[in-house]
């Protein structure tokens, strides 16, 4: 059955933004559907929201969309584009329910479009949970006892019949989200509500309790021909009642017999054929009972999931890229296995290594927050490790997470040890480390955690391998002590802390010891077949099949796990520098544990290690791979942390020289250059202790930014309007004990912020893009809104930020990417920021201005000129690019993951995930951008206002425009006063605590369609947090400036004026070309 | 902590931590890439004279229970793995894996590196070892790896067969409440099994379509098999090279066109000899639980599970009188074949798995059948 000749063009939706539960794992499966499908001649149409993504670059398809993914838009493209088909399965949840959404409209069928990878029957048979149930118990399938509920009646009664626990989860919603365990009626009632509101078609699914059981995964494919095979089988280490996504997994499952294994094998084939999966990938969970061997399946994912990403990486099989080629009518015996080329890709990859994956949590970022482990994921990434054995894998795992604590040093309190056993939180795992160390018995862990013994015995065996290690004298260490250690995955550094001394130290007499890593090669097949695939990982032992080549050759130190502030838009930079260096004809080399990631494909670059991004794991590989050089500029602060220490080691860093990445950082030595370049920044000034904080602070004036050095994602960072906040902050920084000093910087209030992306090749410099943000400075630049070209800047504003960024570049001796954040006050220009790296608006500037810069730093980094790329810049060399159309990005929030929290935007950045509206003007921008983002702004309805006293001038413009659109107002008594004054109809509305029925009220009743909510500045009300926090269950937009509420009201107006329409890139960038 | 040594008849030594029985015991090196199964391959008869390494890194984790065994007792020489547990998690365990193959004196040499030797024995081919958690000297193994017979030539199933014929009426049994498992077949079918190395899951599962078996030793005569008078004559896996087997072969001629007969592993070897092909033995076998094998007739492919040293030649095979039914997809060579004339066919894998994927089951039913159709 070879390929499909009756379909040419095909539709792939993306899975837009970043968010909890939807992370980069889709643009690895889109990237990888997206090529496979052009290598066999079909032309790609990609649809996807998020700019920062691999997929969406142009190359990719023959027609890109960066547009939002409504069914209105999506039809638009179809009417546009005409497409014969559409894969609706390698876009996540959003990608599928965008499917059925066009399809249940009747859309696909008036344009001729058929649905392949999944059909629509097969998308509801595995999505309603009702007909699920009713499929596989027809199948001899057994599921925990449920029952579907839209009220809380019913849902009173399944728990009184079978019992508390009882298991909640909302119909249709991404990640768990909304669902919970709800242990008494009270707890019932409250998760119920919140479900019901979060499922778009109002029902939560009631279920018994299956808490404390042994969970799975199988990754199935199936083929055309009902050709079957398992790619992967995954143990949860947390037993059933944590979410898969916050759950620590490893593959291939452990702790099964073949009897076992194979009962669960026959039931995910079965639930395929039962769902009608006619071709692609699916994923199946089970549930086992430990104590009867009772078996339950959970559920399916009739699509490409996170877990088969994490399949993929774990076994080198590419699931997405065979889910492509089957729906396009391959069978599985057709496809050649890439990594043996000899065999096909029809059989069952077998693994001699254990994969352990750990999720990275963030709950630092959400104050407030509940840490508490459930049925909803909460986590923002993961990292993954190979190892031969669990211990190795579990533990590299551990470091690759990059907690910021040393591992192994921590302090903790041996009477929280039981509670913290009990209740699983982010901390789960070192507290079954504090366990052992403290004498419970693995019995006493699993009574408490219901943790495999298996599993508990490898903790502990590595615990103990630790305390012995630590008893014998550092001088007395053997080759043999090394060797046990290095094969518990015990890192040097840990090794230093326990024999007090340096981590080098270790390295060299380990070395001297003759222990050293060596790196096995992922191939499917455990030797079985020769590989040909170099996608490694390190071991210690005997045989070490890296096999370097004798090219010229460059390593890539990637972003490792997606975390706020370093997501998928660093892994995009690392992909291309990796693209581009092969393009170059220099062998490309990639480091990175991110099993979400494009970077860790394995034909993304020549060679790939995946690999904690360590200073010890970067050094092994650079000892073994011997490069000409390194490339720490374009991961985000992980490696560039590991810069100047690798550059200390004799590593050859290549682009910007890290010591002038470090004099960026570093106040005193930033802050001469600036005044020797004669550019304003804001008076500032650092401190190590809370007094000499005052002290500054009082001297450069409140309020006053504080934060410590080498930061990404504004974390810990505080705007403080007083002393006894300078205090606090002081208090809680010096706890974190970095040596570093704290910066406190005077705040700019009401300013302009503007981001800028230049390149520079050490002579010459080029302005990429000058951003202009739409919330004002205070608020985290990856929070804000940004518009490109800017909207409200003067040219000779323009023309100070671009002269101050090209003598910034030339000062620091750019060499690569450089990103500048400035801030505009009553007409001057100040330097908050410089970072000689790549940053986080570079695949948006990328794709507004059609300039692949990531791909320009890295000519620049290996040697060429600015002038060697013309042919990619429009002929510039300086001066600016210029963008052809309108182009606005979004920040996309996880607040409705995390009830309570209060979502007021501030100088800590708390966005997942961003999205890019294009349009003829900043309006229609933004309010696709809105719509993108998930919070579409209303065409008519009722504003309310609450502004705070310095902002009422402005506030009379922008009601005006509202009054003017059609809009009712409601206000706050201040706030209304102000309005009325100016002659505008208002209603006034009691604040929270004022009385009843007050403005929650009436947004709880629907009755608010937009809320202009700006902070009184010092301190947060509970009465602010109140509003804001039902907006944002009730998913009503909450704009929070002024700058932000005048952006709105223009997109409100675009909304009303413009026709839908849309432009793919590959269109706006020929504009582009085009002469004039 | 006690040491152990794998030395292999080319020089290569390992040394690790003994974790089974203190014994000594030589075989040939074989590998299997299985990642469950561990203690049906212990037990199957077929590993008769092989030390086997397995490719799964964490060995014992699960423990053993004596429902998973696929005969009367470990076979292996010896087992040699990346890291074997102390601790057996599993609600069916009865004791640990290391206890069970303690008792029956069989050595374990476990955290060596066992990835570097498997590629050592795809590079170089099986080769004979000794294990041995005794002997410290490494030349002295050395020198006794390559005094032991080759396999080439062997027979062992003459050695691992039934001293007696027996009858066996247990069918495959759930190994969780929640097994979806048809229930057996009213017996309908008499079989008589020829003992080479027989798992107990061939038996269990001819049982569960429907037979009757009667399991007789190696050697039993044509004559004697058809006095049983059975409805179908079933020819098991077993160790070793099938060319020894000459009079096993000549009886499975007498036998061929009086009776249908199903043959697994060495039973297609010994039908491809019966049918004047030849056999040879493969670089490193096959021994694991994915290979890919496509069914010529269906044209479906089937995940299987392997154990075998030796194969047909398919070239060899009368193309007038035998048909090709399976072939493997990973290196072509001959997985199963049927006669043009006669009720009797045979595949070189293992459709009763255990270990291994259950996609090849439709084979017992296609016996049935193929009695049946006798009757009719």
């Amino acid at each position: 059955m070879p390929r499909r000749t009756d379909i040419h063009r095909i539709l792939i939706p993306g899975s837009g933004p970043i968010v909890i539960g939807q992370a980069c794992e889709f643009d690895y499966s889109g990237t990888q559907a997206c090529k496979a499908l052009r290598a066999d001649g079909y032309e790609v149409i990609l649809v996807n929201s998020n700019p920062a993504t691999i997929m969406t670059d142009p190359d990719l398809a023959n027609r890109t969309y960066v547009e939002p993914l409504s069914r209105e838009y999506l039809t638009e493209i179809i009417r546009r584009e005409r497409p014969d088909a559409l894969l609706s399965t390698v876009g996540g949840q959003t990608g599928l329910n965008l499917s059925v959404e066009l399809a249940e409209a009747g859309v696909l069928e008036e344009f001729g479009v058929e649905l392949i990878g999944a059909n629509i029957q097969a998308i509801k048979k595995a999505e309603d949970r009702l007909l699920f149930k009713d499929a596989m118990r027809s199948i001899g399938l057994e599921t925990p006892q449920s029952q579907l509920v839209n009220n809380e009646r019913d849902a009173l009664d399944f728990a009184t019949r079978v019992g508390y626990p009882a298991i909640l989860r909302p119909s249709f919603t991404l990640g768990g989200s909304g669902g919970g365990i709800a242990y008494n009626r009270e707890e019932l009632v409250e998760i119920l509500e919140r479900g019901l509101a979060l499922s778009p078609v109002h029902e939560v699914l009631i279920e018994e309790s299956v808490l404390g059981w042994k969970e799975f995964e199988l990754e199935v494919m199936r083929d055309l021909a009902d050709n079957c095979i398992i790619i992967c089988s995954i143990e949860n280490f947390d037993p059933m009642g944590v979410h898969t996504g916050d759950s620590i997994t490893v593959a291939p499952a452990q702790t099964l017999t073949d009897r076992e294994y194979q009962m669960m094998r026959d039931g995910a084939i079965r639930c395929l054929r039962e769902i009608g999966v006619d071709t692609g990938g699916s994923n199946v969970q089970f549930a086992i009972d430990p104590k009867t061997g009772r078996m339950v399946i959970i559920e399916m994912n009739p699509r490409v999931s996170r877990s088969s990403a994490l399949a993929s990486k774990a076994t080198g099989f590419p699931i997405a890229k065979i889910a492509a080629k089957l729906a396009v009518g391959y069978r599985l015996d057709e496809i050649r296995n890439d990594i043996t080329r000899k065999t096909p890709a029809c059989f069952e990859p077998t693994i001699d290594y254990v994969v352990a994956k750990i999720p990275k949590w963030q709950f630092e970022k959400f104050p407030g927050a509940d840490p508490t482990l459930g049925t909803q994921m909460k986590s923002v990434g993961e990292v993954m490790a190979i190892g031969r054995t669990f211990k190795e894998a579990l533990w590299k795992a551990l470091r690759s997470l990059e907690t910021g604590k040393a591992f192994g040093s921590e302090s903790y309190d041996p009477n929280l040890i039981p509670q913290k056993l009990i209740t699983a939180t982010p901390d789960r795992l070192n507290y079954l480390r504090y366990a052992f160390a403290n004498g419970y018995s693995a019995g006493e862990i699993h009574e408490m955690t219901a943790i495999d013994p298996w599993f508990l015995e490898q903790v502990k065996e590595a615990v103990e391998m630790e305390r012995r290690l630590e008893e014998i004298p550092f001088e007395h260490a053997t080759r043999e002590d090394f060797l046990h250690a290095k094969r518990c995955g015990i890192s040097d550094a840990q090794l230093a802390r326990g024999w007090e001394t340096k981590e080098l130290v270790v390295r060299e007499r380990r070395k001297q010891a003759g222990v050293r890593a060596v790196f096995n090669r992922v191939d499917t097949c455990a030797a079985e077949f020769e590989s040909f695939t170099p996608y490694l990982y390190s071991s210690y032992e005997s045989d070490c099949e890296a096999d370097p080549t004798a090219r010229r050759k460059v390593l890539i130190l990637g972003s490792g796990p997606n975390r706020i502030g370093q997501g998928i838009e660093f892994d995009y930079c690392c992909c291309h520098a990796s693209f581009a260096l092969q393009e170059f004809g220099i062998e490309s080399i990639m480091v990175n544990c991110n099993p979400e990631t494009v970077s860790t494909d394995y034909d993304t670059s020549d060679r790939l290690y995946f690999e904690p991004l360590t200073l010890e794991n970067v050094l092994n590989i650079v000892d073994t791979e011997k490069p000409d050089g390194v490339i720490v500029q374009f991961g985000g602060q992980t490696p560039l942390t590991l810069a100047l220490p690798l550059k200390r080691q004799g590593v050859p860093i290549i682009g910007t020289d890290p010591e002038n990445i470090d004099l960026a950082e570093d106040r005193k030595r930033f802050g001469k250059l600036l005044d020797d370049l004669g550019i304003p920044s804001p008076a500032n000034g650092t401190a190590t202790s809370g007094e000499e904080a005052c002290e500054v602070a009082r001297r450069i004036g409140f309020p006053v930014l504080v934060r410590p050095s080498y930061v990404l994602g504004g974390r810990a960072m505080v705007i403080a309007y007083d002393e006894e906040a300078v205090r606090t902050y002081m208090r809680e920084a010096m706890s974190f004990s970095h040596d570093r000093p704290v910066l406190i910087d005077r705040f700019l209030e009401d300013a302009t912020e503007v981001d800028v992306d230049a390149l520079g090749d050490g002579a010459g410099v080029l302005v990429a893009g000058i951003m202009e943000h739409i919330e004002e400075a205070g608020v985290h630049s990856g929070d804000s809104s940004c518009v490109l070209p800017s909207h409200s800047l003067g040219e000779r504003q323009l023309a100070t930020i671009q002269d101050y960024t090209v003598r910034l570049a030339l000062a620091l001796q750019v060499v690569g990417l450089m990103n500048v954040q400035y801030a505009i006050k009553d007409g001057t220009v100040y330097v908050l920021e410089v970072n000689p790296r790549a940053s986080r608006t570079v695949p948006y500037v990328s794709k507004a201005t059609g300039v692949p810069l990531a791909k320009i730093a890295v000519g620049l980094m290996t040697g060429k000129k600015l002038a060697d790329f013309k042919h990619l810049t429009g002929r510039r060399i300086s001066g600016c690019l210029e963008a052809p159309q309108c182009f606005v990005k979004s920040p996309v929030f996880p607040f409705h993951k995390f009830p309570g929290v209060d979502p007021a935007l501030g100088p800590e950045m708390r966005s997942t995930g961003e999205v890019m509206g294009v349009g003829e003007s900043f309006g229609e921008a933004f309010a696709k951008a809105q719509l993108s983002a998930g919070t579409p702004l209303p065409d008519k309805g009722t504003v309310f206002f609450s502004v705070n006293d310095r902002h009422k001038a402005e506030l009379v413009t922008v009601a005006r425009r509202f009054v003017d659109l059609g809009f009712q107002l409601v206000a706050t008594r201040g706030t209304a006063s102000a309005i009325k004054a100016a002659g505008l109809p208002c209603k006034t509305v009691f604040k929270f605590n004022e009385g009843r029925p007050n403005c929650v009220d009436l947004l709880k009743a629907g009755s608010l369609h937009l809320i202009v909510y700006t902070s009184t500045g010092a301190h947060s009300f509970s009465d602010e947090k109140a509003i804001r926090r039902t907006a944002v269950l009730q998913r009503v937009p909450c704009i929070t400036t002024m700058s932000g509420a005048r952006a709105a009201v223009e997109a409100v107006a675009s909304r009303r004026r413009d026709p839908m329409r849309v432009w793919s890139l590959q269109e706006i960038h020929e504009r582009a070309q085009a002469p004039a | 902590m006690d040491s152990a040594i794998l030395a292999l008849e080319d020089g290569t030594v390992f040394e690790g931590r003994s974790f089974g029985a203190p014994a000594e015991r030589a075989g040939e090196v074989v590998f299997n890439t299985a990642i469950t199964g561990y203690q049906e391959v212990f037990t199957d008869p077929s590993y008769s004279g092989q030390i086997v390494v397995l490719t799964h890194p964490q060995i014992g984790n699960y423990g053993a229970c004596s429902e998973d065994s696929e005969s009367a007792r470990a076979y292996i020489e010896g087992l040699v793995v990346r890291e074997f547990s102390p601790l057996a998690s599993n609600w069916r365990s009865e004791e640990s894996a290391a206890q069970f193959l303690s008792r029956q004196g069989i050595p374990i040499l476990s955290g060596i590196d066992t990835r570097a030797l498997v590629r050592h024995l795809r590079t170089r081919g099986v080769m004979r070892g000794v294990l041995s958690a005794v002997e410290r000297n490494a030349h002295t193994l050395i020198e006794r790896a390559r005094g032991i017979p080759t396999m080439a030539g062997l027979d062992l199933a003459s050695r691992v067969t039934t001293p007696a014929i027996y009858h066996w009426d247990k069918p495959v049994e759930k190994c969780s409440p929640s097994e979806r498992l048809a229930p057996p077949a009213e017996p309908s079918h008499h079989v008589v099994a020829y003992d080479f190395g027989i798992k107990h899951n061939i038996l269990r599962r001819l049982v569960h379509v429907g037979c009757r078996v009667t399991v007789v030793p190696a050697l039993t005569s044509a004559e004697d098999v058809l006095a049983l008078k059975p409805d179908g004559v079933f020819l098991s896996n077993g160790p070793g090279d099938p060319e020894p087997l000459v009079a096993q072969v000549s009886n499975i001629r007498k036998l061929i066109g009086r009776v249908p007969i199903f043959g697994i592993c060495l039973g297609n070897q010994l039908l491809g000899l019966a049918a004047g092909g030849r056999t040879y033995k493969l670089k490193f076998g096959h021994r694991g639980a994915n290979h890919p094998v496509i069914n010529k007739l269906t044209n479906r492919v089937e995940i299987t599970s392997h154990n075998h040293g030796f194969a047909v030649d398919p070239d060899s095979l009368p193309a007038g009188e035998t048909e090709i039914t399976h072939m493997n997809l990973n290196d072509g060579t001959l997985e199963g074949f049927r006669f043009r004339n006669h009720p009797v066919f045979c595949v070189q894998y293992h459709p009763e798995a255990a270990p291994g994927p259950h996609d090849s089951h439709y084979l017992f039913d296609d016996f049935v059948r193929l009695m049946a159709g006798k009757h009719a």
